[in-house]
């Protein structure tokens, strides 16, 4: 298993998540985004999380001209995986591997917490070992995060089952904290092979730091 | 020299310093040396006012690898493994502009510990603000103040993606005129990686690094080297603008160089910009330097030699290559998008010399600029408000009923949980954090490369600092400890940052002597030395100076990082000791301030040996695990204690303490903890051999809040700590 973790000038949870998937023992090669090509053994790639260029002008709107990203779309609509976590799903977004929009937090300020969320949809690889109804405890921090899509568009991710995750208390029911349409938290494309959220589940691999529910959603990528 | 006196007085030189000048050039200096020598000599950058007390601080211990006088300390933390941090004030640029104040503040000392070769890994930050409450002026002004610090530390940070741990922040009318943003970076690195800033090696070239130089900041260390007065309210133009961006690729390009053997030393431009930093940098090998301002990359057109050397343009590194490597250097920081230009080189004349296209414009001799700089010893005399308010008690007021005295207190912005501020900055990016924010006491991150954690906690009582300066300042050094000890770490070493009025008030100098003695003192008695620090005087408006604010950061190391101990409730049902005796000390304590409007009395005398062992008691007592939960109790005493433990884990209390004066439960006796049990007998056991008091006071309940006689709500009391402060903050939007 071999997992691609680009690095754009500006991001920060590159050794995060290298950190995890080594942990759950994927073999893991940091990308520095002037590179033209993704490593030809690559089966996951991950856009991760940072502020890439400074996330000037919008979050993550420049860092679709990097070189990388060429091959990063060829490898997605080859049907690869790709992964985006918070600055990585708003590059996505800005890409148009994703549907949809982010503006800036409903309070207007960034948010950095614990946060639950609720499975909407595990028909997908990412959510295959989680159950509907499931309820996480993953952190989010983030400045943009308040996903927007217009009433139609939003039918048909409903009615293609890409959303997957949305923000909820304990309890799974809704709980919004940055304005997100419905909640939303978590989508994918139509073929389920590109995803995008915004809590960062490689922060939650260990107990000692206040939980493991993020592995179940790292390693859902790992097989399938 | 034409208008000398109008000269001298803009640089803020005396006429005994010119003569001074004079006599270390040998000849009438030019207006870019005087600009130099006026930078090099202000307050803030030679702390001439503070020297004759830093002198003889404790700064040595066998886990000591560098203490004060590099851009930051280092300590050893095993396994070849070292912890690198400092702390530092940006009170003034933050006064006038907050947002950029202090995104900066956190900017410089990000690059101090990155410089010294280490990755960081953690900040915190300790503000004082003044009144919030009201609705006045004032108060709004405040406010306004608060989002914009907060909304600058956390842009910045969060962009550098290092997480922002823990804090404090306190609130008094002393602040009004003067708030204090002091922010503390701590970093890692490997003991034989370490990196100085040192230039030496005749013709080793001199290398800039980083963001273009601008007109930015210019005359910023002057500027915060005096007090705010109607005349100098608009100083905005003396603000640096961070580019956290810039700083993040510089963080990246310098670690990527650091594991190359391609360079001398390295070292920031910070206050004063490229003068301090060049000056430094050669004065550390008494070497000398050339250097072509011309070469400097600019911002803007037609700037001229003062301005690239005055300048506090962020994000910018001086480095000194070995010769043959420099094209090496520039690569890497070109890889990453920078600006790099070889300047300049290493010298043996011992001067600084600096050219514009050619032109000799500059010809300063290094090591006198430092060793000559003045060193004040400024008339100091005790202040007199303090034989007026030594004297009083609580028992001069009106008694107040106990339920009323908590309500009071516990909904005070003091008191209230700081979630508005830390949830605004990431604090689990890296995945090291254990004990973030929120959680009381000292904030953890663990060490993935020895498995240890590291506990670190920011704390100072500025009430107990204006009614005992020197028993406040070491009352800061101890409850610094004594929080990193509750987490089961052991305190190992300080940083400080000495935040006073004007140093020209003898009353003023007089407080500021005081912390010294106080911090050396407690330093010394717990073996916790002082490994780097910052001196920020001047903190005064229209002769209104602040509270004595010596914050002190303590950090600690716990062996195991699995075993680093909560400060709230852990099991319903687990008994309450109370470690520590309590008598009747309200001497600056939050209920004389809260409940009567008055910071007045006496603090008790510090036991040192007392405070060693409750910290022994708790760190062998967790190794043992027959403990669950510690906290330390400070400020509003054990109701107070046990109310935010409460909230925090959600879990109720019930206890009863056997007390002189029913209104002790406020009590703000010094060395004392509240203490979650597993092993009653090994824990009693424990205390007795360290000679240490202990009461078992209660237990953790399902639900519920009594202590003594103040019975609480527990959904109510969660509902006012957690929601308080936000509702202050934003009252007006």
């Amino acid at each position: 298993m071999k997992v691609s973790v680009v690095v754009f000038p500006g991001t920060n949870c590159e050794m995060d998540t290298k950190y995890a998937y080594e942990k759950l023992n994927a073999d893991v090669e940091l990308v520095f985004h002037k590179n033209e090509t993704l490593p030809n053994d690559t089966d996951l790639v991950v856009l991760p999380g940072g502020f890439s260029y400074g996330d000037y002008l919008r979050s993550a709107a420049i860092a679709k001209f990097s070189p990388i990203m060429k091959d990063v779309i060829r490898f997605a609509n080859d049907g690869g995986k790709v992964l985006g976590i918070c600055n990585g799903f708003q590059m996505l977004l800005e890409m148009g591997l994703l549907e949809g929009a982010m503006k800036r937090n409903s309070n207007v300020h960034f948010i950095s917490k614990y946060h639950h969320l609720r499975v909407v949809n595990n028909e997908n690889d990412f959510l295959q070992k989680l159950n509907i109804g499931d309820v996480l405890n993953i952190p989010i921090a983030h400045g943009e995060g308040n996903y927007f899509i217009d009433e139609k568009a939003l039918d048909e991710l409903y009615a293609n089952n890409q959303v997957l995750l949305k923000y909820s208390d304990e309890n799974g029911i809704d709980k919004n904290p940055n304005g997100s349409v419905d909640s939303i938290a978590c989508i994918c494309n139509k073929n389920k092979n590109v995803f995008g959220l915004m809590p960062h589940p490689e922060r939650a691999i260990e107990t000692l730091l206040g939980s493991n529910d993020g592995i179940k959603m790292l390693q859902g990528l790992m097989e399938g | 020299m034409e208008n000398l006196e109008e000269v001298l007085k803009k640089h803020k030189l005396t006429m005994d310093e010119y003569e001074n000048i004079l006599k270390i050039m040998g000849r009438e200096p030019n207006m870019l040396e005087i600009g130099i020598f006026s930078s090099m000599w202000s307050e803030h950058c030679s702390y001439k006012s503070s020297k004759k007390y830093l002198n003889g601080f404790p700064t040595k211990a066998p886990w000591v690898i560098q203490g004060p006088g590099e851009n930051a300390g280092v300590i050893d933390i095993g396994d070849g493994m070292a912890a690198v941090f400092k702390m530092e004030s940006h009170n003034h640029p933050s006064f006038i502009e907050p947002y950029q104040g202090a995104a900066t503040g956190v900017g410089g000392i990000l690059r101090d510990v990155f410089t010294m070769g280490a990755r960081p890994v953690a900040n915190m930050n300790a503000l004082r603000f003044g009144n919030v409450t009201n609705s006045d002026d004032i108060s709004k002004h405040q406010r306004y103040l608060v989002r914009g610090v907060v909304a600058g530390i956390g842009d910045y940070g969060n962009c550098m993606g290092v997480p922002t741990i823990g804090g404090e922040t306190s609130f008094d009318e002393s602040y009004n005129g003067n708030i204090l943003v002091n922010a503390f970076t701590l970093g890692l690195a490997k003991t034989d990686e370490i990196f100085y800033g040192l230039a030496e090696g005749i013709g080793n070239p001199v290398v800039y690094v980083g963001s273009k130089t601008g007109r930015d900041g210019l005359g910023g260390a002057v500027m915060a080297s005096d007090s705010f007065t109607e005349e100098n309210k608009s100083l905005r133009p003396t603000v640096q603008v961070g580019d956290p961006f810039a700083e993040k690729l510089l963080l990246e390009a310098c670690l990527e160089l650091f594991k190359h053997d391609y360079i001398v030393g390295i070292q920031d431009m910070g206050a004063a910009g490229l003068t301090s930093s060049s000056f430094e940098m050669a004065g550390r090998s008494g070497s000398g330097m050339i250097m072509n301002l011309d070469k400097v990359p600019a911002r803007e057109e037609n700037m001229q030699p003062f301005e690239f050397m005055l300048s506090e343009s962020q994000e910018r590194m001086l480095i000194c290559a070995k010769k043959g490597y420099e094209d090496k250097v520039l690569e890497i920081f070109r890889k990453w998008d920078l600006d790099a230009e070889v300047i300049g080189e290493v010298t043996n004349t011992g001067n600084m010399e600096l050219f514009w296209h050619g032109e000799r414009v500059a010809d300063i001799p290094v090591l006198p600029v430092g060793e000559e700089a003045p060193i004040y010893d400024r008339p100091v005399a005790r202040p007199a408000y303090l034989d007026e308010i030594a004297n009083t008690t609580i028992d001069d007021f009106d008694k107040v009923a106990n339920q009323e005295a908590f309500e009071k207190l516990f909904s005070s912005v003091e008191v209230a949980d700081k979630a508005w501020i830390f949830e605004q900055y990431d604090s689990m990016v890296q995945t090291n954090t254990i004990k973030a924010p929120g959680s009381l006491d000292a904030s953890c991150i663990r060490v993935k490369e020895n498995g240890k954690a590291l506990a670190m906690s920011s704390d100072c009582n500025p009430r107990y600092n204006y009614i005992d300066p020197k028993g406040g300042a070491a009352a800061a050094v101890i409850e610094s400890g004594r929080n990193v000890a509750m987490t089961g770490a052991r305190p190992l070493a300080i940083t400080d940052c000495l935040n006073y009025g004007n140093p020209e008030t003898p009353e003023i100098m007089w407080q500021f002597a005081e912390g010294c003695y106080g911090i050396k003192e407690a330093c010394a008695k717990l073996t916790t030395p002082v490994v780097s620090g910052n001196v920020s005087l001047y903190n005064e408006t229209n002769g209104v100076g602040i509270f004595p604010t010596p914050a002190i950061a303590m950090v600690g190391v716990n062996d195991d990082a699995n075993k680093v101990l909560p400060s709230s409730f852990q099991n319903v049902g687990a008994s309450l000791y109370l470690v520590g005796d309590t008598t009747s000390e309200f001497g600056g304590s939050l209920y004389m301030k809260e409940l009567y409007g008055k910071v007045e009395g006496k603090l008790p005398n510090i036991d040192y040996d007392k405070e060693l062992a409750l910290w022994e008691l708790i760190i062998e007592a967790n190794k043992a695990d027959v403990i669950s939960a510690a906290k330390d109790v400070n400020v509003g005493g054990i109701a107070i204690a046990l109310a935010k433990m409460s909230s925090v884990s959600g879990k109720g209390v019930t206890c009863n303490i056997d007390l002189n004066d029913s209104r002790d439960i406020f009590s703000e006796s010094f060395s004392r903890a509240i203490v979650e049990v597993k092993n009653e007998v090994v824990f009693e056991n424990m205390a007795k051999q360290l000679r240490l008091s202990i009461t078992k006071i209660g237990k953790v309940e399902e639900s519920g809040f009594t202590c003594n006689d103040v019975k609480a709500d527990l959904e109510a009391m969660k509902n006012s700590y957690f929601n308080k402060f936000q509702e202050v903050i934003e009252q007006d939007i």
